[in-house]
C-alpha cells in the first residue's frame, strides 16, 4: 500500500501542473472538436481517445527522466535519426507520394518526425558541451548538424516537416546567442510580408500597384498563390474552402456541429491539417482568439521553464521545444486562413495522428522534466 | 557572429532577454494571425457566409468519355462499353464481411472480388468509393436497386469500362491501361493535371494508351448541384461538359497485322513494317505478345506471374526495346555510304579469298566460303563478309558514324511508342565516353571491321533497321515513323494528321541509290533470298542477315535452354516492289539461325498481302476514272 502511495507521489510530482492544465484543456478541446469533424462518434474519435493516453503515458515516463539523464540520448538519437533518414533516402517506402518510411520488416517508422525532437536535443548538447567562448566554427559546425537531416527531409518531399525541424534548430542556435543583427531583417521581413498580405491582399494584385522591387512576372506568380482560385478542382481547393469556412463563422459562430462547410464535406483533410477550419467555423472569431490565448499560455509556461532551468542544456532545450509548438500552431493556422502556403504542419493536440501526439508529448515530457528536476546545490 | 559566452549569471540574464523576445515574437505573431480572423470574420464575413450557403452547391466532377482507337480501316482495337458497378465507401458501409455476407444472395461476390477490395480500401481509405465489383448483370443490377435500401454506403454506379476486342493481337502496340497508382498521381499533381482526373480512376499505362494519354483522355466536365443539409442532391445548376478524348486512326492496317503475326506461328520475333512515303506503320509485331485485357481491373497474381516469369518475355515489346547487333541486314547502308563518300566505285573488284587480314588477324567470311573476284553488285548479292571487312578501315568508323546518323541508326526513331530505346551507333567519341579505363576508351582500327558487317558495338532496334529501310527506299526523305496517323474529333469526326510533312532529305546521288537497289533485287532473285521469293508476282528487293546472340555471354548457364537461346537471331530487311516502294519491312527471328531461310518468308507473306491489297485499290481506282 506503501508503495502504491509513493509510485502515486512520484507520478504526480513529476508533473508541471500548470503545463499540464493547459495541455488537457486543449486535449479536451482536440477531442470536442474531432468530435464534429467526423460527424458524431466514430473510429477516429475513438482512435484519437486512445492516441491521447499513449501520448500521455510517454509524456509521464519521459517527465520522469532528469534533463542530464536526457542529455545522454542526445547524440544516440541524432545519429541514429540521420542513419534512418538516409535509409529512407535509399532503401524508403513510398507512400501517397512521398517517401517518409523506412520498412524494418516489423514495423514502418517515419525518421523525419523523430528528428522533430533528436536534432533540438543534439544542438543543446552540443552548445552545452562547448559552453566557453563561441566562434564561428562552432557556429558553422551548428548550421551543418541542421543542414544535413534538414535536406534528407526536404528530399522526401516533406516541406512541412523539414520547416519545423528547421525551425527547431534555428531556435536553439537562436538562444544559444546568434546575433540580433542577423535576425533582426530576417523576421522583420518576415512579419511585414505577411502582414501586408494580411491587410492588403486585395489591393496588391491590382493591375497598376507597382511593386516596385519585383518584375511583373514575379508579382503574377505570388499573385495566383494568394488566389487560389485558379485551380478549384486542385490545390487552391483546400484553401478556398477553409478561408469560406473560417469566413462564414463570423464573430460568434455557427455553433458546435452546425457547421456546413464541415457536414457538407467541405474542408479536406478536416481531422487532420485543417482542423482548425472546423473549429473557426463554429466557434467564430471569439473562439479563434480564445484558442490562441491558450497557445499563449502554453509558450509562456514554456518559456518560464525555459527561464528558471539551471543549465544551458535545459534552457536551450526548454526554449526551442516551446518555440517549435508555436510554430506548428503559427504555420497551421497561417495555412488554413490563407496567408501561408499548404505545408504539411498539423496543429498540436487538435489534429488527428498518433505520431504527431506522441512527439508533442515526449516534447511536453521532456519540458516537465527540466521543471522539475532541481540539482542539489553545492 | 556570437556573442561571447560570460559567466553562469550574465549567461541566464542574456537568456531571459532572448526569452522575452522570443514570447514577443510569438505575440506578435498571433496578432497576425487574429488580423487575419477579424479581416476574414468581420469584414469578408458577408462574402465569405454567402459562399459558404452557395457551398450547398456540389462541384461534380463528370468525367469525360476516353477516345477510342482504330486501325486505318476503322476496325476498333479499343473502345469503351457501359457497365454496371457496385461502389462501397466502407466509412458508411459498416462492418465489411457482414455487407459481403449480405450482399450475396443479391450480387455474386468471388473471393478475388472481396482480397482486391480490400488491398484497395488499404490503399485509398475509408473515406474513398472504391469498386466493389464490375459487370453487373441487368438482372443483378435490378436486384441491388430494390434492395439498395438496405445497404447504406454502398451505390450502383454505370460507368465506361475500357475494352479491347483484338486481345493480343497488336497488344503490344495499344497497350492497356490501369488503375492511376500513387506514382501516377503525383506525376498529374506536378503537371497540374490532378483536377482534370477527379472523377477517373484509370490511366494510361503502356503502349499508344500511354503515349496518346492527355488526348485520349479530354478534359473533365463539373456539374453544380445543390444539395441539402443531408447531401442529397436536389437540382442541377450548372453544368459545364466535358470535353471527349480524342479517337486514335492508327497507320496500322488490322488485317495485315493478323496476317504478320501468323507468319511468326510460335517463333518469338518483332517486325515491323513501313509505307516509306508516309512513315505510317502498317504492321508492328512483337511475339510472343499477351492480351491487354488483363490488366484493366488490375492484372491477377498468377497471370501476371505467368507473363513476368516466361522465358520468352512476352512483356517486352521487341521492336523497340530489343537491341542487337544487325548483322549483314547493315550491308546495304555500309556499301551506300562508300559510294556516297567516293570510298570505292561500285566497279572496283576486290579479291576475297574467304577471309580478311587486317594486322596480323584473319577476319573469316561466315562458313569460310571463298567467292573470288567479287564487285560491290556481288559483294551484296553473296553476302562476302570480306568485301564489307575491307570497306571498314577505308570508310573509317567515324565516318560511318557520321554517314549512318541521319538514317536513324542508334538514334530514337521518335516512333510514338513508350519505352523506345537508342541503341549504340559506335564512334571513337561514343567509346571514349562509354568506358572508364583510359585503355578501353581508346577505338582500335580492328574494331572498324566487324562494325562494317554489322556486328561488334552495333547495336540497333529492329525499329531503326525497318525505319532505315524505309528512308532508303524512299532514296532518303525521312518521314517519321507513327503509329497514329490522325487524331479524330469525336464529336465533328475532323481529323487532324500527326505526321505531314518529311522531317529531312538525305543528299543522296540517284546512281549510287540504284545500285544498292539493283543489288538488294538481285539478293531475291538470285541471291540469299531468291527461295523465299520464288514466283512472286512482284519484283522485291532486301538483305539477309544473322545477328550474333550477343547479350546472353556471361548471362547464367540454364541446361535446358541454353542449346536454343543462344542459337543466332535470323534478320530481313527488304521492300517491294524494287521501284517505287509501297512497304518496307524488317523482320528478327530470334535464336532461329539463318536470315534467308527463316525471317525473309515471313516478309514474303506481308510483301503478298499488301500488295495484293495495293493492286486492288489501284484497279479500284481505274475502274473508278
Amino acid at each position: 500500500m506503501k508503495y502504491v502511495f509513493a509510485l502515486l507521489g512520484r507520478v504526480i510530482n513529476a508533473i508541471d501542473w500548470p503545463l499540464m492544465i493547459i495541455l488537457m484543456i486543449l486535449a479536451s478541446v482536440g477531442l470536442l472538436v474531432m468530435h464534429s469533424a467526423v460527424g458524431g462518434t466514430d473510429w477516429r474519435f475513438a482512435d484519437q481517445t486512445r492516441n491521447f493516453i499513449v501520448a500521455l503515458t510517454a509524456m509521464w515516463v519521459v517527465a520522469l527522466t532528469p534533463p542530464h539523464i536526457i542529455m545522454r540520448f542526445a547524440v544516440p538519437f541524432y545519429v541514429v535519426g540521420v542513419v534512418l533518414l538516409l535509409g529512407v533516402f535509399f532503401f524508403g517506402d513510398t507512400s501517397k507520394g512521398a517517401t517518409r518510411w523506412l520498412n524494418l520488416g516489423f514495423t514502418r517508422i517515419q525518421p523525419s518526425e523523430m528528428m522533430k525532437i533528436a536534432l533540438p536535443l543534439m544542438l543543446a548538447w552540443y552548445f552545452q558541451k562547448r559552453e566557453g567562448p563561441m566562434n564561428t566554427l562552432d557556429f558553422s559546425v551548428a548550421v551543418l548538424l541542421l543542414i544535413v537531416p534538414c535536406l534528407l527531409i526536404i528530399k522526401q518531399p516533406d516541406l512541412g516537416t523539414a520547416l519545423l525541424v528547421f525551425g527547431a534548430g534555428v531556435c536553439v542556435i537562436y538562444f544559444a546567442g546568434l546575433s540580433f543583427k542577423l535576425l533582426l531583417p530576417v523576421v522583420l521581413i518576415g512579419v511585414i510580408g505577411i502582414g501586408s498580405i494580411v491587410a492588403y491582399q486585395d489591393e496588391l494584385c491590382d493591375d497598376d500597384f507597382d511593386w516596385v522591387v519585383l518584375h511583373d512576372y514575379q508579382k503574377h506568380r505570388i499573385c495566383t498563390l494568394l488566389d487560389p482560385s485558379t485551380d478549384p478542382l486542385g490545390k487552391g481547393f483546400h484553401t478556398i474552402q477553409s478561408t469560406i469556412a473560417v469566413g462564414s463563422g463570423g464573430v460568434y459562430g455557427k455553433g458546435y456541429m452546425n457547421g456546413t462547410q464541415t457536414h457538407l464535406d467541405f474542408i479536406p483533410e478536416r481531422t487532420t491539417d485543417f482542423i482548425f477550419a472546423v473549429f473557426s467555423e463554429e466557434f467564430g472569431l471569439y473562439g479563434g482568439i480564445t484558442l490562441l490565448l491558450l497557445y499563449l499560455l502554453l509558450i509562456a509556461r514554456g518559456l518560464t521553464i525555459a527561464v528558471r532551468a539551471p543549465t544551458h542544456f535545459s534552457r536551450l532545450l526548454a526554449g526551442s521545444i516551446t518555440m517549435v509548438l508555436f510554430i506548428y500552431v503559427f504555420v497551421n493556422i497561417g495555412m488554413v486562413t490563407g496567408i501561408l502556403p499548404v505545408v504539411g504542419v498539423p496543429l498540436p493536440l487538435m489534429s488527428y495522428g498518433g505520431t504527431a501526439l506522441l512527439t508533442i508529448g515526449i516534447a511536453c515530457g521532456m519540458l516537465m522534466s527540466i521543471s522539475k528536476y532541481r540539482p542539489p546545490v553545492t | 557572429m556570437f556573442e561571447f559566452k560570460k559567466t553562469g549569471l550574465q549567461q541566464k540574464n542574456k537568456f531571459l532577454l532572448r526569452a522575452l523576445v522570443a514570447g514577443l515574437f510569438a505575440v506578435v505573431c498571433f496578432s497576425l494571425l487574429v488580423m487575419r480572423f477579424v479581416v476574414l470574420q468581420v469584414d469578408r464575413h458577408e462574402g465569405l457566409a454567402a459562399r459558404a450557403d452557395s457551398n450547398r452547391i456540389a462541384v461534380v466532377p463528370i468525367p469525360p468519355r476516353r477516345g477510342e482507337i482504330v486501325d486505318r480501316n476503322g476496325e476498333v482495337l479499343a473502345r469503351n462499353y457501359l457497365s454496371y458497378t457496385l461502389e462501397v465507401v466502407p466509412a458508411r458501409a459498416g462492418n465489411l464481411d457482414e455487407l459481403f455476407s449480405e450482399l450475396m444472395p443479391i450480387v455474386y461476390l468471388s473471393a478475388a472480388d472481396q482480397r482486391r477490395f480490400k488491398r484497395r480500401v488499404a490503399e485509398s481509405g475509408r473515406y474513398a468509393s472504391v469498386v466493389l465489383r464490375n459487370n453487373l448483370n441487368e438482372t443483378e443490377a435490378a436486384w441491388f436497386s430494390a434492395h439498395s435500401f438496405r445497404f447504406p454506403g454502398v451505390e450502383l454506379r454505370a460507368r465506361w469500362v475500357r475494352e479491347y476486342p483484338q486481345g493480343k493481337s497488336a497488344g503490344h502496340v495499344v497497350g492497356y491501361i490501369g488503375r492511376i497508382s500513387e506514382g501516377d498521381a503525383s506525376e498529374l499533381e506536378e503537371s497540374g493535371q490532378l483536377g482534370n482526373y477527379r472523377g477517373t480512376d484509370v490511366i494510361g499505362k503502356k503502349g499508344i494508351e500511354k503515349t496518346y494519354e492527355t488526348a485520349l483522355h479530354g478534359k473533365t466536365g463539373l456539374q453544380e448541384v445543390e444539395i441539402t443539409a443531408r447531401g442529397k442532391p436536389v437540382r442541377v445548376l450548372k453544368r459545364v461538359d466535358p470535353i471527349p478524348g480524342s479517337n486514335l486512326v492508327l497507320s496500322l492496317d488490322m488485317g495485315l497485322q493478323r496476317i504478320a503475326e501468323e507468319a511468326f506461328k510460335d517463333l518469338r520475333g518483332a517486325l515491323v513494317a513501313i509505307e516509306p512515303a508516309t512513315g505510317d506503320v502498317l504492321a508492328f509485331v512483337s511475339q510472343p505478345a499477351y492480351d491487354p485485357n488483363l490488366f484493366i481491373d488490375g492484372i491477377d497474381a498468377e497471370s501476371w506471374r505467368q507473363l513476368n516469369e516466361s522465358p520468352d518475355h512476352p512483356l517486352i515489346n521487341r521492336p523497340v526495346i530489343g537491341t542487337y547487333p544487325i548483322g549483314s541486314t547493315y550491308k546495304p547502308f555500309v556499301a551506300l555510304a562508300a559510294l556516297e563518300l567516293n570510298k570505292r566505285r561500285a566497279t572496283d573488284r576486290i579479291s576475297d579469298p574467304g577471309y580478311y587480314e587486317f594486322g596480323g588477324q584473319r577476319f573469316r567470311n561466315s562458313g569460310s566460303t571463298a567467292f573470288g573476284s567479287i564487285d560491290m553488285h556481288q559483294a551484296l548479292v553473296v553476302s562476302s563478309d570480306t568485301y564489307f571487312y575491307s570497306l571498314g578501315p577505308e570508310i573509317g568508323i567515324n565516318g560511318l558514324h557520321d554517314f549512318m546518323k541521319p538514317f536513324g541508326f542508334g538514334q530514337l526513331t521518335g516512333i510514338d511508342i513508350d519505352g523506345e530505346k537508342r541503341g549504340v551507333l559506335p564512334s571513337t567519341e561514343w567509346k571514349r565516353q562509354a568506358y572508364k579505363k583510359r585503355e578501353q576508351q581508346k577505338w582500335y582500327a580492328g574494331e572498324t571491321i566487324s562494325v562494317a558487317v554489322g556486328q561488334g558495338y552495333n547495336s540497333f532496334t529492329l525499329m531503326q533497321l525497318a525505319q532505315a529501310t524505309a528512308v532508303l527506299a524512299n532514296d532518303g526523305v525521312f518521314m517519321k515513323p507513327h503509329l497514329v496517323r490522325a487524331l479524330e474529333n469525336p464529336k465533328t469526326g475532323a481529323q487532324t494528321l500527326t505526321v505531314a510533312q518529311a522531317s529531312y532529305k538525305i543528299p543522296l546521288k540517284k546512281e549510287n541509290l540504284q545500285t544498292i537497289k539493283r543489288a538488294l533485287a538481285d539478293v531475291t532473285t538470285v541471291g540469299t533470298a531468291r527461295q523465299a521469293f520464288a514466283g512472286a508476282s512482284y519484283q522485291a528487293a532486301g538483305k539477309t542477315g544473322t545477328a550474333q546472340v550477343y547479350s546472353l555471354r556471361g548471362a547464367k548457364y540454364r541446361a535446358s535452354a541454353i542449346d536454343e537461346r543462344l542459337r543466332d537471331h535470323a534478320l530481313f530487311m527488304a521492300f517491294a516492289p524494287a521501284v517505287n516502294p509501297k512497304i518496307a519491312i524488317a523482320v528478327i527471328v530470334e535464336n532461329a539461325g539463318w536470315g534467308g531461310s527463316v525471317a525473309a518468308p515471313i516478309a514474303r507473306k506481308v510483301f503478298d498481302a499488301w500488295l495484293a491489297k495495293e493492286a486492288g485499290r489501284d484497279t479500284k481506282k481505274a475502274g473508278a476514272q
